[in-house]
């Protein structure tokens, strides 16, 4: 029902070219694969690889701090029990949709547009997933027994309990995580051969030929091929709703005000394709634009996108709207208190911003001339990841902050070692993006040969 | 000297033969080593080096003899092995004291493993005794609780008492004797006393002083006067910075001599309290609570109520439970009692200041003419003996002397002025002719009145010895320390507040050699017995006197021990008359509009003698939530005109003496005055203790111990962080300053109130609403309570806000302390809290108190979050903690609308420290980090009920299980039991029309549940 909308809304203009005048087979293959095999490594590659890695030096000092000391060296405290850990968890699971969007349910659409993108937005949604998946597992009190939350067979006598929404969590996110990497790994054998073809480096040939799998480009390849992807598109699509609505389970499930809301989860999902996006759109203008890619990355594309934000960013105003306005309808006096909290307690500040960043700032996309604005659509994109961010927090602690019994009524202050985790996530995310972008192809090849074969097809039509 | 270490412990067969090895013996050489640390392995050495040892050895092992000594062999190394197991059974294990102690009769007559057994004892407080009865696992007491059986406890206890069993294991506590700072030995201490005394002796005693405490020890002072019956000329003084000096002048005001009063709150029907606190202070404290709370048992609409008006100027305890209750700065409130006096017809002069509220007064006096001999007038400590006076003067005049208020001889065998003693002794100090000063207990140097100069003055004397259990600021400054023996571990008796007896006997041989002052006095009367011997010898020359002959002594000894109190040692009432009222001379008023400045002891360190117990420091100071600190006390009112708020740093002047505090803004508080506690600014108290908050002891003076004015107080513009573990928040509202979270409290009902009046036309007053009754909805099938099925009730109308069940439940369960930073986190990990709310504007606000434990909800909102079972429904209602499966998602504790839940953020609980390790109750877990923890309604004591009823094969009976928290309230506002019977106490409470729990509209179905606050207001006043 959504989707038809999604649709049209998409194919307004269907002229707008979706790759770059003058393309060949051949040429798409050289540019895309000269950036892993034959180009120079650019220093801005090495100078970004540099700094994320510093970042998950960061990450590294902090979660091993974290296991010697125990949570404490968070603001994590009571009634906040959960702060920055979930917080961020939610937001990298968020930032995953967007590939997996992209990839599934825009193919099962035949959104040939998503072509040149699905292929990077699938990698930063597996890193994206790499990064939520530490979260949960650094946050327990006892990291070491963490494990206990799959149901392993032991002798112990322990066995999870499954009403907990948590331990939906866990095969919600496992789940997504794998069939996202099978996702992208299918797709990405047939340019693994190419890369294995056209490598010069014995190794490089060893390596790319391995992961080729024995890909020679046969029908019988091609056919199963198809076949393999159409099946996990099948099986990423209904993931692409259901990952978030456990996620948002964990909170809706619950009797906390603000938390215990039925409007959560097509919330949370249009949220974390909105984040998503606007993760795409962050990471896509400077690769286009370090790698000369605007032929493959079009405007088109990028103004596609924006439209995804404008439509998604409407719903998750409609989910912040809904959210004040059953507070007052019910008359709850802990709903109100809690909407009233929101926007004038000690954390309105994050509210307003979050209001701002989320709901105001990206009305600017209605306008064609900044919706065609790379720099402005970038900056635009930030805010939204940085607003995204802010409503998971507004959620988590402004709802844990202030709840039933106001002599239990406290406050969460970040720590260092809250942002050190944080940053820390975002460099590693960074790093493998990086490194990513240099040992595979980031845009798929086989699909943009196949793009150049419709737009040759459809000029000579045209013609 | 040596009473603890002719131990004979002989080992069943141990060698066989005559030849017996004197364990007792190495016992005391391993334990005449002073480095705990070292004493393991270099005792190995020294018991090896011993040749009866080796004797012990070739006993055990015969055929040892034979083999060839060359190298290790394997018997060696096994022999070697046997050795190190007997000296860890030497080391490890607690010592029991050598004589004969008698258990009370809840226990067995013999220590079994896993069973405690309960011994009755009695701890000073101030000088004077509290009953308590000491659970003992496997010879070390772990747990207090109250003597039932004894009057100034009735089986509850207070803060001091729950917490004293910290101190008892308190690695900070004095392990040596110093000289000049140097470890020395008991041996040459000794020798040292001995030759000052052969001395002294020679000078009729001349120059030899001794300073204690309160003593109301009948041992100790009958020791004492045998001292000086050889040595007429040396003195004895007594100070203690808490007293009751105020008490006693007041008593020799208005009898002529001194006479010991106490009150009978259970016979009164109005009480008018003058800045006393006599509900959560003093040494009668707890009996007065539980006979104060009992006039406030309501079981129907027709139930009487007590009224009480309270005029102080501090909040405190008393004055949150009052129906009627008048900030007034402490200098007015003499004033005040004038004028009810006057109103009474007890002639007392001019009435001074004309600002009192005329007709509250005259209502109050009304009231009390109304209740003649059922109604109490009583005076705060903090008072001068003028108030304390009119007082006496208002009771004599209602005919309450005799009725509720007796009289008796006084408790202490040498009643004085302790501030006169004092300054006599430092008078004398600095005029040299003190040449040898004994301090037994107390830390004069740090408590002393400044004016006085002690710290100086001592320094003047020549040989100055002091005992006691830490090492502090009065240690530094003496040649001599010696470590005193903590109460669990000493033999001596003392005195309640009515003057019934009771023989402390100890619970476990003092751990670091610690000394009694009865010790040291047996030094000075040339004696050679210990504290055991001293004690007995006196009460066997009591009996003989009494009896005539000492037949039946052993058993009178012995029930004695057992009950915990002297039987008919009670002193007899007393007939006392007033003297003319007029003659009470008025204290000097000064300026009406210079700021005040009030001195108090804190309300869990006291006068800083519990300033190293963590769980005190971490408990929560009544009404202000304050932890860790003391600071400047303020009304909303003086700081807004001060232009300071919570955390601002000033600088108080007061005496020449300036000082900086931190301000805390405290509801209720008199306008224009200041309020200071005593105990922090420590400068030697311990790990715990020193250096956090400031000295108040400083602003104290021998002319004004409690308040004066002149107070000025100077911005510095600074912030210093206060860690309390309630939020509260100042704001305005409908043109009142109100408590933030207070309002949201009441608009939420969590706190339901009603006056006598509302409650007798509406019983149901405090019943939800229908349509705010749950229905019995659930995802999930209903659990079936056939057997027991535990539940609370908490009287909100008993409850006095004390703070007792807090320290009780750390004590029980093993809760870990985490310091000032966590606790300003938000990670305090008290099981049980005592929530308070402020209603009606912040000037004079109404005080609710509301204890807080797991609410054990049949629908328990952390069971279904848990994703590992790590909370689970039992079938009989509880709410368990596995702490084994915990991860610690913190899910639990996110989902409990009640936020009883506590997490270890870090490794809060110490695991290392070996004292401590005695310390813990063996049937809790001592939890580690990462793990979520709260309330378990101490199922450790249900199941040990459970198997107790069991084997016996009946039910467990109500009332045989009382959680931690239940045993310790003073005013037993906490019921616990079965609530599938009927006829418990608890159900009984549960089906009165007052009863309601927390957030039921969340379908939580809670098992502890509240009876509603009720307020008795004089219609007069308020209507």
């Amino acid at each position: 029902m959504v989707t038809e909308p999604l649709r049209t809304l998409l194919e307004i203009e269907p002229e707008a070219p979706i790759i770059g005048p003058g393309h060949d087979y051949a040429s798409v293959t050289d540019k895309v694969s000269a950036i892993v095999l034959t180009n120079k490594t650019p220093k801005g590659w090495f100078v970004g690889l540099a700094i994320a890695f510093a970042l998950v030096m960061t990450l590294m000092a902090a979660v091993g701090y974290l296991f010697i000391t125990g949570i404490g060296i968070w603001g994590n405290q009571i009634p906040v029990a959960w702060a920055f850990d979930i917080t961020n968890f939610v937001w990298w699971i968020g930032i995953g949709h967007a590939g997996t969007l992209i990839s599934a349910i825009l193919l099962l659409l035949r959104q040939k547009w998503r072509q040149s993108i699905n292929r990077f937005a699938e990698a930063m949604t597996l890193f994206a997933v790499a990064c939520a998946g530490i979260f949960p597992l650094i946050h327990v009190g006892r990291p070491w027994l963490a494990y206990w939350l799959f149901p392993i067979p032991n002798t112990m006598g322990v066995w999870p309990q499954f009403r907990s929404p948590l331990m939906w969590d866990v095969f919600a996110v496992s789940t997504y995580a794998t069939v996202s990497l099978l996702f992208w790994f299918v797709g990405l054998i047939p340019d693994l051969a190419t890369l294995r073809d056209r490598a010069k480096n014995r190794a490089a040939q060893i390596i790319y030929g391995m992961l080729a799998m024995g890909w020679r480009g046969s029908a019988v390849h091609w056919h199963r091929y198809e076949t393999a992807s159409l099946l996990l598109a099948g099986l990423a699509t209904p993931l692409v709703v259901s990952v978030h609505t456990v996620v948002s389970f964990d909170f809706a499930v619950s009797i906390i005000p603000g938390w215990h809301t039925t409007i959560f989860p097509p919330y949370f999902v249009a949220g974390a394709i909105y984040s998503g996006f606007a993760m795409v759109m962050t990471l896509g203008i400077p690769v286009r634009r370090f790698y000369h890619l605007e032929d493959f990355i079009t405007m088109r594309h990028l103004e596609n996108m924006a439209k995804v934000l404008l439509a998604t960013g409407l719903i998750v105003a409609y989910g912040y709207g809904m959210e004040i306005f059953s507070a007052f309808y019910t008359g709850e006096k802990f709903e109100t208190y809690m909407v009233m909290n929101r926007l004038h307690g000690p954390y309105a500040p994050a509210y307003w911003a979050l209001i701002l960043c989320n709901i105001i700032i990206p009305q600017f996309l209605w306008i064609k001339r900044l919706r065609t604005n790379i720099p402005v659509l970038f900056v635009i994109s930030l805010i939204i990841n940085v607003g995204m961010w802010l409503e998971r927090f507004v959620i988590i602690v402004t709802s844990l902050h202030r709840d039933f019994m106001p002599s239990s009524w406290g406050m969460f202050r970040p720590t260092q070692w809250d942002f050190a985790t944080y940053f820390g996530t975002i460099g590693l995310f960074l790093m493998l993006f990086f490194l990513f972008i240099r040992f595979l192809p980031l845009i798929s090849i086989f699909e943009m040969r196949q793009l150049v074969a419709s737009e040759n097809e459809r000029a000579v039509r045209s013609h | 000297m040596n009473d603890w270490n002719n131990v004979q412990i002989r080992p069943a067969a141990a060698c066989g033969g005559d030849e017996r090895i004197d364990l007792a013996a190495l016992q005391s050489k391993l334990e005449s080593s002073n480095d705990s640390r070292s004493r393991f392995w270099r005792s190995l050495d020294e018991l090896a080096d011993t040749q009866r040892y080796e004797e012990f050895t070739h006993a055990e092992f015969p055929e040892e003899a034979e083999t060839a000594p060359s190298g290790v062999s394997r018997r060696q190394m096994l022999k070697l092995m046997g050795a190190s197991a007997a000296l860890a059974g030497l080391t490890a294990c607690t010592k029991l004291p050598a004589q004969k102690i008698v258990p009370y009769v809840r226990a067995p007559e013999e220590i079994i493993p896993g069973k405690p057994l309960f011994y009755a004892t009695a701890m000073p407080q101030g000088g004077v005794g509290m009953g308590l009865l000491v659970e003992s696992h496997m010879g070390r007491p772990t747990k207090i609780e109250g003597n039932p059986d004894h009057p100034a406890s009735l089986g509850a206890t207070n803060i001091f008492a729950q917490a004293a069993i910290l101190s008892l294991y308190d690695p900070d506590r004095s392990q040596v004797v110093l000289q000049g700072g140097r470890i020395s030995s008991c041996d040459l201490f000794t020798a040292a006393l001995r030759q000052a005394r052969d001395h002294h002796r020679a000078a009729q005693g001349a120059g030899l002083r001794i300073l204690t405490e309160t003593v109301t020890s009948p041992t100790l002072a009958s020791q004492i006067e045998a001292v000086f019956a050889s040595m007429p000329e040396a003195k004895w003084h007594q100070y203690e910075p808490g007293g009751r000096d105020a008490e006693r002048g007041g008593a020799q005001l208005a009898f002529g001599e001194y006479v010991n009063t106490f009150c009978r709150f259970d016979r009164a029907d109005v009480i008018l309290s003058l800045d006393s606190d006599f509900l959560a202070s003093g040494p009668a404290s707890v009996r007065y609570a539980r006979d104060f709370t009992s006039r406030r048992h309501i079981e129907t609409p027709r139930s009487e109520m007590n009224r009480l008006y309270v005029a102080e100027s501090t909040p405190s305890n008393t004055g949150a439970m009052a129906d009627h209750r008048i900030p007034l700065r402490a200098r007015d409130i003499e004033a005040f009692a004038r004028a009810v006096s006057a109103e009474l017809g007890v002639a007392s002069g001019q009435s001074g200041a004309n600002d009192l509220p005329k007709k509250w007064i005259a209502a109050v006096a009304r009231d009390l003419k109304q209740h003649r001999g059922r109604s109490i007038v009583v005076a705060g400590e903090v008072q001068p003996p003028a108030v304390h006076a009119l007082a006496h003067a208002m009771n004599d005049a209602l005919g309450n002397l005799g009725a509720t208020v007796i009289c008796t001889d006084p408790i202490e065998p040498k009643p004085t002025n302790q501030v006169a003693s004092l300054r006599d002794l430092v008078s004398d100090m600095k005029d040299g002719r003190v040449k040898t000063l004994l301090i037994l207990g107390g830390n004069p140097a740090y408590t002393a009145p400044a004016d006085l100069e002690f710290s100086k003055h001592l320094l003047n004397v020549p040989l100055r010895a002091h005992l006691s259990l830490y090492q502090d600021e009065t240690s530094q400054l003496c040649h001599w320390h010696i470590p005193e023996a903590h109460f669990l571990e000493s033999w001596s008796d003392l005195r309640a507040y009515d003057g019934t007896v009771s023989i402390l006997q100890p619970l476990i041989s003092p751990l670091y050699d610690g000394k009694t002052a009865h010790d040291l006095l047996a030094v000075l009367e040339a004696k050679e017995y210990g504290s055991h011997d001293a004690v007995k010898a006196y009460w066997k020359g009591r009996y003989t006197a009494d009896h005539k002959n000492d037949a039946g002594f052993e058993s009178f000894w012995d029930k004695s021990l057992h009950d915990g109190f002297v039987g008919g040692s009670a002193l007899p009432e007393k007939r006392v008359s007033v003297k003319n009222a007029v003659s009470f001379t008025a204290s000097a008023q000064p300026a009406a509009d210079a700021l005040e400045l009030i001195v108090r002891p804190d309300p869990t360190i006291g006068d800083g003698r519990w300033a190293n117990n963590a769980w005190l420091q971490e408990l929560p100071k009544p009404l202000t939530q304050l932890t860790w600190d003391n600071a400047a006390l303020m009304s909303p009112k003086t700081a807004q005109r001060l232009g300071v708020t919570n955390e601002d740093v000033v600088i108080l002047s007061y005496g020449g003496k300036q000082v900086k505090a931190p301000v805390w803004l405290m509801p209720g508080h008199a306008d224009e005055s200041v309020t200071v506690h005593l105990g922090y600014g420590r400068a030697r108290a311990g790990n715990v203790g020193t250096g956090i908050g400031f000295n108040a002891s400083q602003f104290r003076t021998s002319q004004a111990p409690w308040f004066g004015s002149g107070l000025k107080i100077q911005k510095t513009g600074d912030r210093y962080p206060l860690a309390t573990t309630q939020f509260h928040h100042v704001m305005q509202q409908e043109g009142r300053t109100e408590d933030e979270p207070s309002v949201a409290a009441f608009e939420r009902e969590l706190v339901r109130v009603g006056t006598l009046e509302e409650f007798r036309k509406n019983p149901d007053f405090a019943k939800n609403p229908e349509n705010r009754t749950t229905k019995a909805l659930s995802l999930y099938p209903g659990y079936d309570y056939r057997g027991y099925a535990w539940g609370m009730a908490i009287d909100m109308n008993r409850c006095i806000g004390c703070n007792a069940c807090v320290v009780a439940c750390q004590a029980e369960n093993n809760i870990p302390v985490v310091g000032k930073e966590e606790v300003r986190r938000g990670r305090e990990m008290h099981w049980i809290r005592v929530d308070t709310y402020f209603r009606g504007g912040l000037e004079n606000p109404e005080t609710y108190h509301q204890p807080v434990v797991c609410m054990q909800c049949e629908n328990a909102p952390c069971e279904v979050v848990c994703p590992v079972g790590a909370t689970v429904h039992t079938s009989e209602g509880l709410n368990d903690m596995v702490y084994n499966r915990c991860v610690g998602t913190r899910y639990c504790s996110n989902n409990c609308p009640y936020k009883v839940r506590h997490f270890n953020f870090k490794m809060y609980s110490d695991w290392e420290t070996p004292s401590l390790k005695l310390l813990r109750n063996p049937n809790v877990t001592v939890r580690s980090r990462g793990v979520m923890e709260k309330c378990t309604y101490c199922v450790q004591r249900i199941n040990s009920a459970k198997i107790e009823a069991g084997k016996k094969d009946r039910p467990v009976r109500d009332g045989e299980i009382a959680t931690a928290c239940e045993a310790a309230c003073p005013a037993q506002a906490i019921v616990f039991g079965n609530i599938n019977d009927p006829g418990s106490r608890v159900a009984k409470l549960k089906a009165q029309s007052r009863n309601f729990a927390l957030l039921t509209e969340l379908n939580t179905k809670p098992r502890t549940s509240y009876l509603a606050k009720l307020r008795n207001p004089n219609p007069e006043i308020e209507g």
